[in-house]
């Protein structure tokens, strides 16, 4: 079985972005990008399936620019078998991003796409369900917990009440939470066998898919500021406070 | 032309998620004019949510499918019948809160008309114009959407005032067919906390725990403040990993957002991924034994100490 794992090369999550005073978009000059953190699950995943022996090969797909290559090495470095770039320098969106996965999924027929459930630069939480949607396959989203057995997956979700278990045949989306694992670190031995996994580039034209962004971001502003607060020196001091001056108790 | 709404539910009640997702629905209808708010139920059994959905102020018609398929609320279920639901209606817009029943269904119904979605809007400008947080809420994008083709949008709870009620119920009226699901999706069982839980996102108040409360146990400190103050509890990313409280209380970016009248940040560091699930409360105390813990950055109110030993103090003293 093989397991296609999409991975989007993101602002490092430590980073807190600033908004370029023009209100163009987020100022990238200088800025540390590494691995979407759902992203490092899903290939932390697929690794695992492979050495449980129940997956064959793990095949990371990034898009985007060139950059994107060093995002791909570090999945090779964890494991990966082999990468896929396709190369643009187009703005992609979730839809878009789909469309192109799609034809990469009937090109390579993996049995299993693992995303992460959100890209945390955009936040859009999309592209997987996407992905499902136009393939028609079952979708398996916000896991926590994934086991392969018999043609089937089987997934533990994370929903706003709690957890939910679900039963999808195969091939099958499954995107990643938090909690589902925690992904190993590379070593610099590892680091140096990736150098020697193919990595494929492709262009955006390559694939017989249409990924011409349709929205428009008109401007992008800092949130309110919230004005200073102060220190209590007491629980009464907050107590009083919060009586007294926020009532909000 | 109508906008649409897809009803949160669980068969036997409706979500509030569905009613603030109904204001934004109506923000867009004044912004358009000569349009209706319609709402979809779909579920088994679902008879009183359809009522109640026939209440909601300014909802003008509720369709309901209603068949032992649609249950288990699965996306590839939902998906189908709500795009019967369109081929046989016109809409402009249709709209599913930004929960994880929405987060989780509206991107499919999305892909399968082919049109993109504009997930977790906070703000509507005009019919195809809207604002939404990205970056973990450190920047607000404008976007808008083609003008041909429908909008798919996801709503954000906190920006949007819960619908009210109204005496007079809309017309219920069943789709006129529904499809049958042949994913061969199976719902296996869910484990959900307590129903009596005061839910997160909608309570007045709101308190958290991180790492610092040290192990599970301690939390009963906090519990028993929000006993006190009728609040909800919720949780920082690490004290879940830790197992110290379940997913389900995870506040943050990736987690619930919040934005009650009062939020209590307790052992909490106020790491970005953190900030981005309740910077929008009106007022923000942070409990923290480190004087230099980001979280007083943006606290209106902040006490350094032990929580373990003010916990108890401030539970006393209100
Ligand atoms: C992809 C991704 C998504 C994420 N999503 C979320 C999310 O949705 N929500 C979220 O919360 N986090 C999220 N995080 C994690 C986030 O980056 C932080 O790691 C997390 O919020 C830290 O939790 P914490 O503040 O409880 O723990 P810590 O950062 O370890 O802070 C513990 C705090 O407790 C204080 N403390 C210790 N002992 C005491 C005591 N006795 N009394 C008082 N104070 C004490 C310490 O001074 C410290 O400030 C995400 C991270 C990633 C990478
Ligand atoms: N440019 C990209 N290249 C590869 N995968 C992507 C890209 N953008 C999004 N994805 C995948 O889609 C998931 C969800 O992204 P989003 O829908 O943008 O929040 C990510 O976690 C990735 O797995």
């Amino acid at each position: 079985m093989k397991i296609l794992v999409p991975i989007k090369r993101v602002v490092d999550y430590t980073v807190k972005v600033r908004v370029k005073p023009d209100g163009s978009g987020v100022d990238l000059n200088n800025v540390k990008m590494s691995m979407n953190p759902f992203d490092e699950i899903g290939v932390e995943e697929a690794i695992r399936l492979k050495e449980r022996g129940i997956a064959s090969e793990v095949v990371v797909v990034s898009l985007g620019s060139g950059a994107c290559q060093e995002t791909i090495r570090t999945a090779l470095a964890m494991g990966a078998d082999r990468g896929v770039l396709v190369e643009t320098d187009l703005e992609l969106q979730p839809l878009g991003i789909a469309r192109l996965l799609k034809a990469l999924v009937l090109k390579e027929q993996p049995q299993l796409v693992i995303l992460g459930k959100q890209a945390i630069d955009d936040d859009s939480n999309q592209t997987g369900q996407m992905l499902a949607g136009l393939l028609n396959w079952p979708q398996g989203t916000f896991a926590s917990k994934l086991e392969i057995a018999d043609g089937r997956a089987t997934v533990t979700r994370e929903v706003d009440g709690g957890l939910e278990t679900l039963e999808l045949p195969l091939p099958a989306v499954i995107t990643t939470d938090l909690r589902l694992n925690e992904p190993r670190y590379t070593t610099l031995p590892n680091i140096m066998k990736a150098k020697r996994r193919p990595l494929d580039v492709l262009q955006v034209a390559d694939l017989p898919a249409e990924a011409v962004p349709s929205i428009k971001t008109l401007k992008v502003q800092p949130p309110q500021p919230r004005k200073p607060g102060i220190r209590v020196s007491s629980v009464e001091e907050l107590v009083r406070k919060l009586r007294e001056e926020a009532k909000v108790i | 032309m109508a906008i649409l709404v897809l009803a949160e539910h669980d068969n036997d009640s409706l979500k509030p998620s569905t009613l603030h997702t109904v204001t934004a629905a109506k923000k867009i209808e004044e912004k358009i004019g000569e349009a209706e708010v319609h709402v979809l139920v779909m579920g088994e059994k679902v008879e009183a949510v359809a009522k109640a959905s026939a209440h909601i102020d300014g909802v003008s018609k509720v369709f309901l499918a209603d068949a032992p398929h649609l249950a288990a609320q699965t996306a590839e279920a939902l998906a189908l019948q709500t795009g019967q639901h369109l081929n046989a209606s016109n809409y402009s817009h249709i709209l599913a809160p930004a929960t994880t029943f929405g987060k989780n269904l509206a991107p499919r119904i999305a892909a399968q008309l082919d049109v993109p979605q504009v997930s977790g809007i906070s703000m509507i400008l005009d019919a195809h114009t809207f604002v939404r947080p990205i970056y973990a809420g450190n920047a607000l994008a404008t976007v808008q959407c083609e003008a041909r083709g429908v909008v798919v949008l996801t709503v954000l709870s906190t920006s949007f005032d819960a619908a009210g009620t109204t005496d007079t119920s809309a017309a219920i009226e069943p789709v006129n067919k529904v499809v049958p699901d042949t994913s061969g999706v199976r719902l296996v069982g869910r484990q959900l906390s307590s129903s009596e839980k005061i839910e997160l996102t909608s309570a007045r108040v709101v308190v958290s725990g991180g790492r610092g409360l040290q192990k599970a146990e301690n939390f009963k400190l906090l519990e028993d403040l929000a006993a006190k103050l009728h609040a909800a509890v919720g949780a920082s990313r690490a004290a879940v990993d830790a197992g110290y409280v379940p997913n389900d209380y995870q506040v943050g970016q990736t987690g619930k957002i919040v934005a009650p009248d009062l939020y209590i940040a307790v052992g909490i560091s106020g790491a970005i991924q953190h900030l981005a699930g309740m910077r929008d409360s009106k007022v923000i105390v942070a409990i923290n034994k480190d004087p230099d813990a980001p979280i007083f950055q943006i606290a209106d109110y902040g006490l350094v100490g032990d929580a373990l030993a003010i916990l108890p103090q401030l539970t006393e003293q209100l």
